[in-house]
């Protein structure tokens, strides 16, 4: 069922990622300032929302897992936070090629930037944390608290735009102005971008989520199979 | 508008890709070497146990 529902979202995003980028190269023209390079920015800010909205989740799933005691929501926080930490990679590599062209520079240590570095770097340590420890409740606990940590500096990375005087662009999309700094043309295809992205991030999680259900099991099997002996 | 404009656009849009598909192999390899070892796991621990019920 859950190998079904995976496929359906990736086929789901697939589609609408062909049609996207139809649009973005075959009707949407080039931007004025900017030229043909702002297409980027149609997978480098959704890229950078979907990884936020998994930390957010993955936090949630920490905080149950700290309240329960199950070992189920410290797999789906870690899951969640390894598929997030792939499209904050994403988008930060993207950005980086953008502002080459744009600012002529690759990196800056500004707020939303350096924010936006460490917060990968967090969840990086993350993932690496969890390969070191291997007694199951010592890595949940240790792992939600870092998630729980990591998920500030993500607010930090949000709302850098707003809070200082930044390199990076101020906030363009109507949810956070108000309206009126982007086409609507562009915002279409921007939210359906990152409609398309959500799913497969979806679609990862699934299959990433069914890897650490067959690791629990496995472990399982193992020590039964020392009681055993 | 500079020439490197649209080459900058698809060396983007490509890092996007690869660190996707990148991730992608990844999971696939990881799932292949998890089914392995759940396979190898199962055949050891009913081994175990016919062990067991023989004594």
């Amino acid at each position: 069922m859950r190998d079904k529902l995976a496929i359906g979202l990736a086929a789901a995003a697939a589609g609408l990622l062909a049609n996207n980028l139809y649009q973005m190269f075959m009707v949407l023209p080039d931007e004025a300032l900017q030229g043909a390079i702002y297409r980027i920015l149609f997978f480098h800010a959704p890229a950078a929302m979907v990884g936020m909205i998994g930390y957010f989740v993955a936090l949630t799933f920490s905080v149950l897992y700290l309240t329960s005691k199950n070992l189920i929501h410290d797999s789906l926080a870690a899951s969640i936070v390894e598929v997030s930490l792939v499209f904050s990679v994403v988008n930060l590599v993207t950005g980086s090629i953008w502002a080459r062209i744009i600012w002529g520079i690759w990196w800056t240590w500004d707020y939303r930037l350096t924010s936006a570095l460490v917060c990968v770097l967090i969840f990086f340590g993350y993932l690496v944390m969890r390969r070191a420890i291997d007694e199951p409740t010592q890595r949940a606990r240790l792992s939600s608290a870092l998630c729980i940590f990591g998920c500030v500096d993500v607010v930090i990375v949000w709302k850098s735009i707003e809070w200082f005087r930044n390199q990076h662009p101020g906030p363009v999309l109507d949810f956070r102005t108000g309206g009126g700094k982007m086409d609507p043309a562009y915002a279409h295809v921007f939210w359906m971008n990152f409609v398309a992205i959500l799913l497969m991030a979806t679609a990862l999680v699934l299959v990433r989520t069914r890897q650490e259900a067959t690791s629990r099991e496995i472990d399982s099997l193992r020590r039964l199979a020392h009681t055993a002996a | 508008m500079d020439a490197r404009n649209f080459t900058f656009m698809f060396y983007g849009f490509l890092a996007a890709w690869v660190i996707v598909l990148l991730y992608v192999i990844s999971l696939a390899r990881r799932g292949a070497r998890l089914k392995k070892e759940l396979d190898e796991v199962r055949k050891i621990t009913s081994q175990s146990e016919q062990h067991a019920d023989r004594h």
